[in-house]
């Protein structure tokens, strides 16, 4: 095998893993913490991505516009929990999914109305343009790598807060117990907007990073929701150590399922078979995973040891 | 004579009643992603009507749209309400093979006239055409064939092809493989979808390693532009030429062009019109369309409008009269009106036999990107299916 | 103890449901009996999804891969009767005797299969399960080219019954109607028995029931596979009504929708999922007329339909009556006492 395309592959499947990890540690974060089944947390995604395009269209910097719309972001989250989840806690799960269900609309349509159905190509400034070299066969976007390091400092910024700040532990004192955690006096409304805000962050972060790569469009939610929900439950829901990790895994296994699965087939199919069943078996790689796993963990592979 | 007077009364009475308006149903995606390819056309089938002042002759011509929401059963139900209860005459539009697929029926079913002004999947074009259906757009297979005929030109003795995972993807494939002559290294049908792959870093990892002379790529909507990116960003504008069908055109350029993305300039593309064509009909087209909404007309844009000239001069040739069905018909088939893409006749399956051209992606006079006809691959080429449609 | 029941309201509904259409059609609007039938339809579906959704507690998200798989097992013989092919397994036909057991038949199966593996789950874990297997029925069906893919497939030939057209679209609303109709009783009769009582109690304690001896993982798979064959009855329904099939149709937003029919129509009452469809399609129907971005209000809709009501419209109007009877009661009671 050519070892520049696997290391290429490898290095594409870490990116991939990083970006779902942004969107999963959000999720499980809030689920873990508030118990709120969030599935409008793409909208925040695309969100997040459409403001930090407008803002790089309009002061002609995508760094600035990076560091610009974080902040934005977190305000709309923090405006969603007040107006939306707020009401939730505590409520069904069902109830939730069906009301961030509907919110999926409603975002998705003002943001249409704001922003147009056509999407917002994010122009890189040069420096970011171009491709580092690390011999004459492995050529790899320098973009891409940047993508590796950003998710990989957010992943230990996040790791820093969750053990080492007071508000990480009081983080993961809620997530083992709300009422005691409650009880001792911490204002616990306050805590839930802030968490919120946080996974709003984190998603939007995402899809700003993610937008120069593809576009930023109000469609671009629909594909990263199921995995980011594939991830989480297959790492145990309100764990970030089990995101992290089933985040890689999910994020390497599709890719390279996708670079090397049609040449694993042609092994053992007619070329034609390989063709046409590959790209079938690759999509449901991550659903078959997600079966496996939870055939024989029912709670994931790390879920948080509770109450 | 009282009588007489009387009956010509009553005729000249009958003869004005017959300018009831002939109403035009389109069917396109003006919600989701999709809906910047409905808004093309809906500028240009609106273009179209103001161009007619309203009227075919002494027709009053109305024109309802509808949305499919990029669904099939939605776009069925917006075809049912058109045909059952707005009660068009004409139902012209769809974008999407599965959408037109859906809704067919019903408007077959109810004897109203079906104009496709872009999905051309090949059932429609072979066993299932029907004497009420015409298309102001081309097959499917077309124009990837033609894109095969062009690396043989060019001399391309292997390619390296990606694609969409669904039917129209497959087909597209189908159609490059029908013409090329060289070998195919590899091919990469990616995720379609709702949640389509639009992160193809996997494949073109794939593509520089296979060693291939050049690319071909069929990706329509928000993944051209996403691929256009990574193609540039991966750096192989500058090893692996480019060929698409579909993929680059007048809605992704200017996006592509405000984000700065020089390697899609020079890429090579087939289609059936070009805003560069030489008729009066396609300059008069693209200069309103420019002038009234600021951008050039795609080819979705080009197809709408022959929709509506198509449908018009059937109407003024047959003075309004919708009851006619056959005149309606020949009238239809005989494409007596200047098409932007210039004359064309149709075959059996009432499917355009036309040309096809091939176009760069260049900048033009105003240094807007835009793309020029570079040469003509096909003259008067019929889409491969003709010969399964029972019609004769 | 019997499940929920507003015996007025429920007749009220259904006939209403059997004559305004058929009045439609005869007045010169068509388009109302199609819309009626689509309903009809969904609400069949809608009812399934309530057996194990409203009345044993289990959140399916993917139900809507059934109203696929019903669907294709229509379609597919279908295209095998008109293009060849499958003849050695008798499956190439366009007779509804075939297409409708099949069907529910495939629709068993399929639950069988991915309710052994889902029921070990639970809360949200199942939820998304159920919306993964149905996500992997979607691709693997976009990838077979021969039935269109993501193109889907026309059914040229609707189901053949002796006697009865189907083509006639006064005769499916009618079929459709008779299957609602049965699938309601079918339904009301399960939940009142004993099967279903201790499905009920699982909802509410499973371990309890567990405890007292009962094996709730087997009465919740039965459950599970009853309401997916009842649902792939509806999708081979669907399937003849819009003539199209596509993977689509299994979609986890189609899911979403169905989960909300029942839940805004009330659960685990008889009469609930019928509101349910009934009142989602008209919203959508009269919201989509006036703008294409009907989704929006209709977003805030569901959302405050979760967030504000309590128990769905069936508990709702069935409890009007109820209610003003006791206002009265009490207001003729203060009456009373003034006077003493």
């Amino acid at each position: 095998m050519d070892y520049a395309l696997f290391v290429m592959q490898v290095l594409n499947g870490l990116q991939l893993g990083l970006l779902l990890f942004l969107v999963a540690s959000g999720l499980t974060l809030v689920f873990g913490i508030l118990d709120f089944v969030n599935l409008a947390h793409a909208s925040l995604y695309m969100v997040g991505a459409l403001v930090c395009a407008s803002l790089t269209l309009v002061l002609g910097n995508f760094v600035w516009a990076l560091l610009l719309a974080i902040p934005v972001t977190a305000l709309v989250g923090w405006t969603v929990e007040r107006l939306v989840a707020r009401r939730l806690y505590g409520r069904d799960h069902l109830d939730q999914v069906l009301a961030t269900f509907g919110l999926i609309l409603v975002l998705t349509t003002l943001a249409h109305l704001i922003w147009g159905p056509q999407g917002i190509s994010v122009p890189l400034p040069s420096w970011l343009k171009g491709q580092l070299a690390f011999s004459d066969t492995l050529i790899f976007p320098i973009y891409r790598l940047v993508i590796i390091g950003a998710g990989l400092l957010a992943a230990l910024g996040l790791y820093v807060l969750v053990t080492h700040t007071r508000l990480g532990m009081l983080i993961r004192a809620g997530a083992s117990n709300r009422q005691m955690v409650s009880a001792l006096g911490v204002n616990i409304e306050r805590l839930f907007a802030i968490v919120f805000s946080l996974g709003a962050v984190l998603a939007g972060l995402a899809g700003m990073l993610v937008a120069p790569i593809t576009e930023a469009s109000i469609g671009m939610g629909n594909g990263i929701i199921i995995t980011a929900f594939v991830v989480i439950i297959v790492g145990g829901i309100g764990s970030m150590k089990g995101a992290f990790i089933a985040a890689m895994l999910i994020g390497l296994i599709d890719t390279l399922g996708r670079a090397f699965l049609d040449g694993v087939f042609k092994l053992f199919m007619s070329s034609d078979a390989a063709e046409n069943s590959a790209p079938a078996v690759s999509a449901m790689l991550i659903y078959i995973i997600m079966a496996l796993v939870l055939a024989f963990r029912p709670k994931g592979l790390f879920p948080p040891k509770v109450r | 004579m009282k009588r007489t007077l009387l009956a010509l009364a009553a005729a000249a009475v009958a003869g004005s009643l017959h300018a009831a308006p002939v109403k035009i149903g389109f069917v396109t995606t003006l919600t989701t992603g999709g809906a910047v390819i409905g808004k093309d056309m809906q500028n240009a089938a609106n273009l179209a009507m103001e161009h007619l002042g309203g009227k075919a002759g002494n027709t009053q011509l109305e024109l309802i749209f509808a949305d499919d929401g990029f669904k099939p059963e939605v776009g069925k139900q917006a075809t049912d309400r058109l045909v059952k209860q707005d009660n068009v005459d004409f139902v012209a539009g769809y974008i999407w093979s599965h959408v037109l697929l859906a809704s067919r029926k019903s408007v077959l079913d109810a004897g109203k006239f079906l104009i496709t002004a872009n999905a051309g999947p090949s059932p429609m074009a072979g066993k299932l055409c029907h004497p009420d259906t015409f298309s102001t757009a081309g097959q499917n297979d077309q124009t990837p064939m033609a894109l095969g005929e062009v690396l043989n030109k060019k001399g391309v003795k292997s390619l390296y092809i990606m694609a969409p995972n669904y039917a129209a993807g497959k087909d597209m494939v189908a159609g490059v493989e029908r013409t090329f002559k060289g070998k195919v290294l590899g091919k990469d049908l990616t995720k379609w979808g709702a949640d389509a792959q639009m992160d193809f870093s996997a494949e073109l990892a794939k593509a520089r390693d296979s060693g291939a002379e050049a690319l071909f790529v069929f990706y329509p909507g928000a993944a051209g532009g996403a691929f256009a990116k990574q193609y540039n960003q991966a750096g192989l504008n500058k090893t692996l030429p480019l060929y698409s069908v579909f993929t680059v055109d007048a809605l992704s350029l200017p996006k592509l062009q405000a984000g700065n993305l020089e390697g899609v300039l020079g890429s090579r593309t087939t289609q059936l019109w070009d805003p560069t064509l030489d008729n009066a009909a396609n300059k008069k087209f693209v200069a309103d369309y420019k002038a009234k909404f600021g951008a050039y007309p795609s080819y979705y844009g080009a197809q709408s409008y022959d929709a509506i000239m198509l449908i018009a001069s059937a109407v003024k040739a047959t003075g309004g009269d919708m009851a006619n069905k056959d005149a309606v018909r020949a009238a239809l088939k005989a494409a007596n009106y200047d098409s932007v893409r210039g004359k064309y006749t149709y075959g059996n399956n009432h499917f355009p036999i036309q040309n096809f051209y091939l176009r760069e992606v260049v900048k033009d006079q105003g240094g807007v990107w835009s793309t020029k006809v570079v040469d003509t691959v096909y003259n008067n080429h019929q889409d491969p299916f003709a010969a399964q449609c029972a019609m004769k | 103890m019997s499940a929920t029941n507003y015996p007025k309201l429920t007749l009220l509904v259904m006939v209403l449901l059997a004559v305004l259409p058929p009045l439609f059609y005869f007045t010169g609007q068509p388009f109302y009996l199609d819309l009626a039938t689509r309903l009809t339809i969904l609400a069949i579906a809608a009812v399934s999804l309530n057996l194990i959704l409203g009345y044993s507690g289990l959140v399916s998200f993917g139900h809507a891969a059934y109203i696929g798989l019903g669907a294709y097992a229509v379609g597919i013989p279908g295209y095998h009767a008109i293009y060849g092919g499958l003849e050695s397994w008798g499956l190439a036909s366009t007779s509804g005797w075939l297409h409708f057991p099949l069907a529910m038949l495939i629709g068993a199966i399929f639950a069988l299969i991915t309710g052994i593996v889902c029921l070990r789950t639970k809360g949200v874990y199942f939820i998304m399960i159920t919306m993964a297997f149905a996500q992997m029925v979607y691709y693997a069906i976009v990838s077979i080219k021969t039935y269109g893919g993501d193109d889907g497939l026309t059914i040229d030939v609707r189901s053949e019954f002796p006697g009865v057209s189907l083509d006639d679209p006064l005769q499916l609303f009618g079929v459709s109607y008779v299957v609602l109709v049965a699938v309601m009783l079918l339904v009301r009769m399960m939940v009142n028995s004993r099967f279903g009582m201790v499905l009920r109690g699982a909802k509410g304690n499973n371990e309890r029931m567990v405890m007292m001896g009962y094996n709730t993982y087997r009465y919740q798979l039965t459950a599970y596979v009853i309401s997916g064959a009842i649902a792939a009855l509806s999708g081979a329904l669907l399937g003849n009504f819009t003539t199209f099939i596509s993977p689509e149709m299994m979609d986890w937003t189609r899911s979403g929708e169905l989960m909300f029919m029942v839940i805004l129509g009330g659960v685990a009452t008889t009469v609930g999922p019928v509101l349910g469809a009934v009142a989602f399609i008209l919203i959508e129907e009269v919201l989509s007329t006036f703008t294409i971005y009907w989704q929006l209000p209709f977003g805030l809709l569901l959302m405050g339909v979760v967030l504000y009501s309590q128990g769905g419209l069936a508990n709702i109007l069935g409890q009007w009556r109820a209610r003003r009877a006791l206002r009265d009661a009490s207001q003729g009671g203060a009456a009373q006492e003034h006077k003493l």
